[in-house]
């Protein structure tokens, strides 16, 4: 599991953004974000799952907003103005990530990140790509493609 | 501009002459037999072979060239266009369009068809009629063209004026080695009177000529009647034209081929000598003139040297002035009759006519599509931008008389019109889609052993671009099915005592805002009682459910359905006319059928005519913003107390005007709340759903009415079950446009399955 973690990642040094989600700290590719932006109450979707707040306008697109607290299986956000939403691009999709801060942005190299442990969590096998320790803070590296599969059949 | 983008050019204007080609076949095949369909359709292949010339694609410039051939013995005449010649050509233009596609995207065609079509065409151009049988190569019919074949038996060569030939010798070499032995050569009459466009577009007279020398022997007379006075000379017009006997082995298309690129430039006549002796001669005293000189143009007889110059004049106004007058003068003084009124007045006739077909073509531009859609986006937000301008203003000004407020106005019309404008500009007619599905037709017809004749009506109707490139595969589809299964083989048609050609209706219309394509076949109809025992096999309905005929018609868009028998290459292939109806629908589209036994079938489609606005009905259900489509709405009602019916457990009716109706509360459908809203505390909206039943949707409060621009849900999320699309109100934030037909699906009873792509999997 750990080798295929590690695989992945690009040979040299490489920028992350490190955000806050509840009491935890994660970090995304920076090549992934579009721009960081603040809260916009959203309009609630039907039939969506919980972790799906809604949409906002994005400058005329319809941006989807994912509670990412709840995406990653913790407590359900209750956004206020202080919240921010990271704007990434996640495969063909853009995607509102709403977060409670963004508190960094790292340069790092391979030896900095250290696999992920064996760990029984299914949904944190799926995401995390591997961990960071910096500053004796510990930051989780994650896959926005692995927690937003898309599925074949929305091609059509 | 590199070679690929002129190249890309060339494939977009193949494309239009490829419509332009098959729109003027099936006009001749619909007996229109004006010769400018005729030109029209020629002009077409000949462009493309021109074009495929340059580019060097072989396989489509041969096969043109045989087809052009063709098409050059109906345009003379020489062959009647026929329906069974017509068929061929159909299959040509096919043939055409595939090699096109195969020249632009690789890959290879059927070549087997097209050299079997070669040979047809060929044999057509012969004067043998089609046979029976199409694919196989035609056995020699009865020559039934009115003219021989060009390449005719041994003429002898008989020199046809006082001129007398000047014999030049010349080789075969260079030529194709496909010609046909001919044994000795005939003896052609050609007229050839160059234009001035002739000359404006760089071409010679004179070379032309040389290359016409070069097939035979050949004598030439400069007509010289046309020039005017000195003093009324236009140096730039073109007085000259020749006669010339042509004594040669090859063909009359062979003949042609040396003028091909000037061709439309000149008035080019080349016949048989006997036939040409025949006809009444133009009024023109010939000159002798010796051709051999061109060779060699130090020799500079009077005749060479005005015809020379009257050439170099209109190629290039360099030539000095004097030298020119001076030799036009020589060569005026020597014809002796001058036929100025009458070649003036035809002058201009020709000049009258180009300038008419001018005007009709119509002045157009080629536009990137993207640069239009990127306008329309923009023209979207301007308008969003406007309209949250306007509320702002509103919200601060109470009174609503300033000038800011009457300024917000005009704006607000003027971004109407814009809008309106530049969705104008995506708007096609639907032509193109439609001339796709004769061939579809005939291609099917064809396999199946059909004789089916389409008849497509109100192809003018314009629909925006999208929707045009959108409905072009469920109507393939469907126009499969309805040759495939809507009409039967003719000898069960001729049983039935009808017409053994079946015939398929294609027509399009504009109605109230949207478009309607309607597609009937004269065919069996819907098999009622074939389609409700499928049904009760594939598990869509119960064994003793009680439907009625309409339902039951309509049980053919259930999902995994298909009547065929036997799984055809044809359709059937699994994908269903569910297929088709998803497809539709996704366009914001609705598609019902009515079929009577025996009679055939009618497939209504209703689309909209742009997919990037929508006028809508704003309303709040339980704390949210909805827009419903404005086209789907009936009327709106306020409910009594005493019109509110319960139904059974959950259900409610309301009675209007002594029908009752379904009552459907958009809130618990979209899972807005958990129960029931009071009705009499709402609004009604009385819906008409594809399926023809009538439904009143429950919303809290109706805002007011206004157009909104269509954004996409699923660019950045997923379809959402019940909602049709999204859209920017004037406060900034997105609303969402319900599906009305998906809500009124749901209230039947039928699941509205979320699919999630953003859902975990894990």
């Amino acid at each position: 599991m750990s080798s295929f973690a590690v695989k992945n990642l690009a040979q040299g040094s490489r920028e992350l953004i490190a955000f806050r989600v509840g009491d935890q700290e994660f970090c995304v590719n920076i090549m992934s974000v579009r721009e960081i932006r603040g809260w916009t109450p959203a309009t609630p979707m039907p039939h969506a799952p919980a972790y799906v707040m809604g949409v906002i306008n994005l400058r005329g697109a319809v941006l989807p907003i994912i509670d990412l607290s709840a995406r990653l299986g913790m407590a359900e956000a209750e956004p206020t103005a202080r919240h921010v939403i990271i704007v990434a691009q996640v495969k063909s999709k853009v995607v509102g990530l709403l977060v409670e801060a963004v508190s960094d942005i790292l340069t790092i190299t391979e030896e900095n990140i250290q696999p992920v442990p064996e760990i029984s969590s299914d949904l944190e096998k799926q995401y995390a790509r591997g961990i960071l320790a910096i500053d004796k803070r510990m930051i989780c590296m994650i896959e926005l493609d692995a927690l937003f599969p898309e599925k074949e059949s929305e091609a059509a | 501009m590199d070679m690929n983008e002129i190249k890309e050019i060339f494939f977009q204007e193949c494309e239009e002459q490829l419509a332009e080609l098959e729109s003027g076949l099936l006009k001749l095949n619909d007996g229109d037999r004006d010769p400018e369909t005729v030109n029209a359709v020629f002009r077409a292949v000949h462009s493309i072979k021109g074009g495929a010339g340059a580019f060097g694609l072989d396989d489509l410039v041969s096969f043109a060239h045989v087809f052009e051939t063709t098409l050059d013995c109906v345009r003379s005449n020489k062959l009647e266009p026929t329906q069974d010649v017509l068929k061929v050509m159909l299959k040509s233009a096919d043939v055409l369009a595939d090699l096109v596609s195969a020249s632009r995207d690789g890959g290879g065609i059927d070549e087997s068809r097209s050299r079997a079509l070669v040979k047809e065409l060929e044999a057509l151009a012969h004067g043998e009629m089609p046979s029976a049988s199409a694919h196989e190569a035609p056995k020699p019919a009865p020559k039934a063209a009115p003219a021989p074949a060009p390449v005719a038996k041994a003429e002898p060569p008989k020199p046809t004026d006082e001129s007398g030939f000047q014999p030049i010798p010349f080789t075969f070499d260079g030529f194709g080695d496909d010609e046909e032995p001919a044994l000795e050569g005939s003896v052609y009459e050609i007229t050839f009177k160059p234009r001035r466009e002739l000359y404006s577009k760089g071409n010679e007279a004179a070379l032309l000529l040389r290359d016409l020398s070069r097939l035979g022997d050949m004598s030439i007379n400069c007509d010289m009647d046309a020039l005017p006075a000195l003093d009324k000379m236009d140096p730039e017009a073109s007085y000259f034209g020749w006669k010339i006997s042509l004594k040669t082995v090859k063909s009359e298309d062979d003949i042609r081929t040396v003028f091909e690129f000037a061709e439309w430039d000149c008035d080019l006549d080349v016949k048989l000598a006997e036939e040409a002796a025949s006809d009444e001669e133009l009024p023109m005293i010939p000159v002798p003139f010796d051709l051999g000189i061109l060779d060699e143009p130090s020799i500079s007889e009077e005749e060479e040297k005005a015809v020379q110059s009257s050439a170099d004049e209109t190629v290039a106004a360099a030539v000095s002035a004097a030298e020119t007058a001076t030799s036009v003068a020589k060569a005026a003084g020597r014809a002796s009759e001058k036929k100025e009124s009458a070649a003036a007045a035809a002058a201009a006739a020709a000049q009258n006519n180009a300038a008419a077909a001018a005007a009709a073509a119509g002045q157009t531009i080629r536009v990137d599509l993207d640069r239009v859609d990127r306008l329309i986006n923009l023209v979207g937000e301007l308008v969003i931008n406007q309209a949250m301008l306007s509320q702002s203003v509103v919200e601060n000004d109470a009174t609503g008389t300033s000038a800011v407020n009457m300024g917000l106005e005009e704006l607000q019309q003027l971004t109407r019109e814009i809008q309106d404008s530049v969705m104008a500009i995506r708007a096609q007619p639907v032509k193109p889609v439609f001339q796709r599905m004769s061939r579809i037709v005939r291609e099917v017809a064809d396999m199946v052993g059909k004789q089916i004749r389409l008849v497509t009506e109100g192809e003018n109707t314009e629909v925006d671009k999208t929707v045009i490139d959108k409905i072009a595969e469920p109507l393939t589809h469907m126009i499969r099915n309805a040759v495939d299964h809507g009409i039967e083989s003719p000898e069960k048609r001729e049983a039935a005592g009808k017409d053994p050609e079946g015939t398929i209706k294609l027509s399009a219309k504009h109605r109230s805002g949207r478009i309607l394509i309607e597609l009937t076949d004269d065919g069996g109809g819907i098999n009622r009682e074939r389609v409700r025992q499928k049904a009760i096999d594939n598990d869509i309905i119960a064994a003793d459910a009680n439907l009625s005929d309409d339902e039951i018609d309509n049980l053919i868009f259930m999902a995994g359905f298909s009547t065929a028998d036997k799984i055809s290459d044809i359709s059937g292939r699994g994908v269903g006319m569910d297929v088709v109806k998803r497809s539709i629908q996704a366009l914001g589209g609705r598609i019902s059928i009515s079929s009577r036994p025996g009679l055939g079938s009618t497939f209504t489609m209703s689309l909209p005519l742009t997919l990037a606005v929508l006028d809508g009905m704003v309303v709040t259900v339980a704390g949210q913003t909805l827009v419903v489509p404005l086209t789907a709405i009936v009327e709106t009602l306020q409910p009594e107390a005493s019109a509110i019916h319960s139904f059974g457990a959950s259900q409610r009716l309301i009675s209007i005007r002594n029908s009752f109706c379904p009552l459907v509360d958009v809130g618990r459908v979209l899972n807005y709340r958990a129960t029931q809203a009071n009705p009499v505390e709402g609004v009604a909206l009385l819906v008409e759903s594809e399926g023809g039943g009538q439904r009143a949707l429950m919303v809290d409060a109706i805002q007011g009415q206004r157009q909104v621009v269509i954004k996409s849900l699923e660019a950045n999320y997923t379809h959402v079950p019940g909602i049709a699309a999204a859209t920017i109100l004037g406060d900034g934030r997105v609303a969402l446009i319900l599906d009305v037909d998906a809500v009124v699906a749901a209230s039947r009873g039928q699941s509205m399955k979320p699919e999630m792509s953003l859902a975990a999997t894990g």
